[in-house]
Formats: structure tokens, C-alpha cells, sequence
């Protein structure tokens, strides 16, 4: 088997500030790594890296794509890029605002990528839409309303459905629960759970909060200042952390 | 007569030339904004400074000009773009379409059909069809480089939701030769399909925005649509009151003052023509 995500050394610093440095790890097709870390230690620095949203300085990002098999990403042309990000990644912000728009009602943030792949009839993207809507909670009755009249936990599974309706492979999450309330947080958790087991997605999911990785990821990397100094089995790690770091991270959880 | 205070057509040769370079790049490239060195004009902005630059670059001494404000020459803006170039550049002039080589229009292409060797040149407001999605310059260029136009859909969808329809009458968003999704100018969309495959050059300018863009003859254009919401390049289910005409373009024109409507042809070269024709087969 070939690993969906491939990644080799990969470096990025701000001028003389570091991101991240000589991180490597593969990702199997369906598998969940989890990254998780101190603020600062180089998270989003690594996901927007692999996303292609920032330009990383060394290193590779081999993704087996559908119609290519395994290219690195980095090597891509610009509008290679876009057109996998559009149709084979899909990128959840901490922030709804941020992966909305929000002067768009739902049903349309939901059909942008469809009429981006090429969709052009109306009805479907409209039935699509209301699936997905249906598929995240949301009730497809609100496929017109914008996602400003929408609670925090609503905007989020908006931003999921809008990621997911082309049928993306990888999915990159940047602490996709963060600022939800607990109760909301729960929620959100079991359907990103039931979405990813249902159409065999592959995540990477940045994350301050245990609980979510241990919910969510198969495997897990802990980063400290842009490095990754421990990785493996999510349940390993925890229960048996190695590092010195991790030991402390798991100690503090739980005793918090 | 010439007024000899000023360089033929008003702009000196050098911006002349900066001009048609723009414009033969945007003929390269159809559908793709250009941007150009916009000069001052005597007339403000919101009066076709694009298009009388560009009139100014294409302009020869052989060449006799038309100039029509959504369809009519005796509009004062119209009026004021003719003299202009009567007294810059001494070119005859006209009203009648088939007989005119540079055609600028504000909001209309002319209903008689162009022929190759004329040039139409339309004075634009905003050159950018994604300007209102997406104000970001940085973006929208983007966008256009990589031929991401998934967001121009989002707009005919919302409007489809909200109204049941495609709510644009005017500027309605074209992709041209399968590339660049352009802004035809606040034409009414029932013009829409006379910018596909039409014979004559259709130039573009827009002067506070700098941009020029352009079809080349016989360029494809089509206007944006869904498959189930096709496009359609409707006017007043009227006949012109005027002339009879079923096939064009027509402006609801209040006749007294007691609120009489009636519809007649917005291009009232194209009316004037027909009735005169009537008249003579009726003689
Ligand atoms: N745009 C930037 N310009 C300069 N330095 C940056 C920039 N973005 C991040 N950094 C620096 O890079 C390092 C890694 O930041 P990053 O945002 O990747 O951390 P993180 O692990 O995602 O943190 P958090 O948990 O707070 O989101 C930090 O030292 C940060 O200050
Ligand atoms: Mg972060």
C-alpha cells in the first residue's frame, strides 16, 4: 500500500524566527494523525505547509494523488495546486469566518466547490447542498439563510460540509474544535468521527485538547518548538509517553 | 475643421501608442483586463474617458465616427463625444451604423449587425466581474490567472435562491473562448449574444479602473449560466411603437404628462431607418 501523504523533512522558518523543522511522517489511506503541541510549537506552521497555504523552504510533501499516483505537492505548480486543494484536500479553519463566506447563504458556501469542479445544473447542486446540509445537522430548510444568523457549532459543521460535498481524500484540520463550547465541542467531535469512519477520509487534525485526539486520531505527533519529538500509536503515546514533553503534557492534562 | 491647439484626436502620439500597445495585448488575449497608463481627459469620469482614449488611439483621418449613449446619438454625452473628435480630429461623422468605422457606445451594441473592418468601442464603468464577491485586487487577479471562477457561479446561484432567477439585466458575466470571464459593460444582457462571433473589433475601456479589454473578430462568447436555468436574452414582450419592430432592443418612454408609456427602440438609428424604409415602400 502507498501512503497517502508522504512527508519528508520539511522545514519552514519566519526570517530567523522557526516554524517547523525536518518533520517526517507518512499518513495510510483512512488513517487520523493527530498533531498536538504548546502554542508555538510549529502546528499551523506544518498544516498550512502540507495545505500549501505557506510555502515551506525544504523538505517534501508526496501526496498519492487520483489520477497521478504519488507527486510532490511542493513541486506543484500553483494552478495544479489549487485544483488538488479544490478537489482532493479539503481545509478546516479554527475560525468559520475565516473558510466561509459570509455574505453567501449556506446552500451556495455548500455548492461553491461543486461549481468550481465544473457543476452546472442548478437542482443538483441544490440537492447536494441539502444533503449535506442534512449530513452535518444542519436543517436543510436554512439552505438560504447566511451563515451570520448561524450559532458558532452551526458555522463550523457549515464549514465541514462545505469542505467535504466533492468527496475530498485528505482532510486538513487546524483545531476544528476550538472556541465551541464543551457540549458543542461533543457534538461536533461525534459527527467529524462518523464522517471520517463513513467516507474512509484521511486527517491531519492540529489540536491543543487531548480528548479530541484521542477520540479522533489513530496516530499521533507531538511537536515542541517546530520539532516533532514523539510519534506513534495515539493510545501508546498517551498511556505510555516516552518523551519527557509528552510525559509532562499527559501529566498535566491529567491532573487538570 | 481641425483646432490646431491640438494633436490629432486629442492625445499626444506617445500616449497614443501606450494605448494601442494595450490594446493589441488585450487583443491577444481576449477577455483578459489589461491595464494602461489612463491620461486626463477634458470630462470627468462616468464619461467615457475610457472609451474616448481608446477612440483616440484607433482614430485614422479616414475614418468616420458614430457615438451612441444606450443607443442614441442625440443624447448630450453622445453629442459632447462626437464634437469632441469633430474638433480634435476632424473625422467625419454619422449616425448610422452601417456606415460608421469606429462605433464608441455607452450601454448598447447597435442592433443593424457590424461588419468586419468597424471597431466598437464600449466605455466601461468597472472593468472587474468579480469586483462585488470579491473586492481583494490581489485575489480577484488571482482568480482570473488560474481560471478559478467557482465563486462567479456562487453569484447566479444566490441569485436563483433568492429571486428565482439570475437578477442581471445589465453587465451579465461572459466567459470568453472558454478562458476569462469578462464584464461586458452595462449592455442589457438581450445584447449579450451579439458579442459572440461578432465580425467587427470590440474594445473595451474603463478609465478611472485603467483597464482595457477586448474581443478580437469572431471571438466565442458565452454568456454564464445552469443548465436548468438557461440563459436568456429577454427584452419587453412589446413591439416598438414606432417602427414595429419585434427584434430589438426596447426602452419604456413616458410620452406626457399623464404617465403614458409606450415602447419604442432604444437604437434610434436602427428605428429612424426602418420608418424611413416604410415610408419610402409606402410611396
Ligand atoms: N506569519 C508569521 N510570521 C512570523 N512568525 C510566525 C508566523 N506564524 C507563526 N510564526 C511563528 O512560528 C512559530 C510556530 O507558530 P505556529 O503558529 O505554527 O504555532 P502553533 O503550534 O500553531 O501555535 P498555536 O497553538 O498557538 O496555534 C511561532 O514561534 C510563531 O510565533
Ligand atoms: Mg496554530
Amino acid at each position: 500500500m502507498t501512503p497517502i501523504l508522504s512527508v519528508r523533512t520539511l522545514s519552514k522558518s519566519y526570517g530567523p524566527r522557526l516554524g517547523c523543522r525536518g518533520v517526517s511522517f507518512d499518513l495510510w489511506p483512512g488513517e487520523v494523525m493527530g498533531i498536538v503541541g504548546e502554542s508555538g510549537s510549529g502546528k499551523s506552521t506544518l498544516l498550512g505547509c502540507l495545505a500549501g497555504h505557506l510555502a515551506a523552504d525544504a523538505g517534501q510533501v508526496i501526496f498519492d494523488t487520483r489520477s497521478h499516483g504519488p507527486r510532490d505537492v511542493l513541486a506543484m505548480a500553483e494552478p495544479e495546486r489549487r485544483a488538488l486543494s479544490r478537489s482532493e484536500w479539503a481545509f478546516v479553519h479554527q475560525h468559520a469566518r475565516d473558510g466561509l463566506r459570509m455574505g453567501v447563504s449556506a446552500g451556495g458556501n455548500v455548492g461553491e466547490r461543486l461549481m468550481a469542479a465544473g457543476a452546472r445544473n442548478y437542482g443538483a447542486i441544490r440537492g447536494a447542498a441539502q444533503d449535506w446540509l442534512a449530513r452535518v445537522e444542519i436543517d436543510p430548510g436554512r439552505i438560504d439563510d447566511r451563515p451570520s444568523a448561524f450559532s458558532g457549532g452551526m458555522q463550523q459543521r457549515l464549514q465541514i460540509a462545505r469542505n467535504l460535498v466533492t468527496g475530498p481524500r485528505l482532510v486538513f484540520m487546524d483545531e476544528p474544535t476550538g472556541g465551541l463550547d464543551v457540549s458543542v465541542q461533543a457534538r461536533l467531535l461525534d459527527l467529524l468521527r462518523g464522517l471520517v469512519r463513513d467516507m474512509g477520509l484521511s486527517a491531519v487534525i492540529v489540536t491543543h485538547d487531548l480528548a479530541v485526539v484521542r477520540l479522533l486520531a489513530d496516530r499521533l505527533m507531538v511537536m515542541k518548538s517546530g520539532e516533532v519529538v514523539e510519534q506513534g500509536l495515539t493510545d501508546q503515546v498517551l498511556d505510555d509517553p516516552q518523551h519527557g514533553y509528552t510525559q509532562l503534557l499527559v501529566s498535566s492534562v491529567l491532573a487538570a | 475643421m481641425t483646432d490646431a491647439a491640438y494633436n490629432f484626436a486629442y492625445l499626444d502620439e506617445q500616449t497614443k501608442r501606450m494605448i494601442r500597445r494595450a490594446i493589441l495585448k488585450a487583443l491577444a488575449i481576449p477577455g483578459c483586463q489589461v491595464p494602461f497608463a489612463s491620461r486626463e481627459m477634458p470630462m470627468p469620469y462616468g464619461w467615457g474617458t475610457g472609451g474616448v482614449q481608446l477612440s483616440a488611439a484607433v482614430l485614422v483621418p479616414e475614418d468616420r465616427f458614430k457615438v451612441i449613449d444606450q443607443g442614441a446619438d442625440d443624447t448630450t454625452n453622445a453629442v459632447s463625444i462626437r464634437k469632441f473628435f469633430e474638433r480634435t480630429a476632424g473625422v467625419a461623422t454619422t449616425t448610422r451604423t452601417a456606415d460608421a468605422t469606429v462605433i464608441q457606445t455607452r450601454h448598447r451594441i447597435p442592433e443593424t449587425p457590424l461588419a468586419e473592418g468597424q471597431i466598437l468601442v464600449y466605455q466601461v464603468p468597472i472593468p472587474e466581474p468579480l469586483r462585488f464577491l470579491e473586492p481583494r485586487e490581489t485575489e480577484t487577479r488571482r482568480m482570473h490567472a488560474l481560471g478559478d471562477y467557482g465563486l462567479m457561479h456562487v453569484k447566479l446561484y444566490e441569485d436563483i435562491a433568492r429571486h428565482g432567477h439570475v437578477s442581471a439585466a445589465y453587465a451579465y458575466p461572459v466567459m470568453v473562448e472558454g478562458r476569462y470571464v469578462m464584464d461586458p459593460s452595462p449592455i442589457p444582457k438581450f445584447d449579450n449574444p451579439k458579442l459572440s462571433g461578432c465580425p467587427a473589433i470590440q474594445l473595451f475601456g474603463a478609465g478611472r479602473e485603467q483597464r482595457i479589454h477586448a474581443l478580437p473578430p469572431y471571438t466565442n462568447v458565452v454568456s454564464l449560466d445552469f443548465e436548468d436555468h438557461p440563459f436568456e436574452a429577454s427584452k419587453p414582450e412589446h413591439p416598438c411603437a414606432l417602427c414595429g419592430a419585434t427584434e430589438s432592443y426596447l426602452d419604456e418612454v413616458i410620452t406626457d404628462d399623464r404617465g403614458t408609456r409606450m415602447f419604442v427602440c432604444s437604437d434610434t438609428d436602427f428605428c429612424t431607418s426602418r420608418r424611413d424604409a416604410a415610408l419610402e415602400a409606402a410611396q
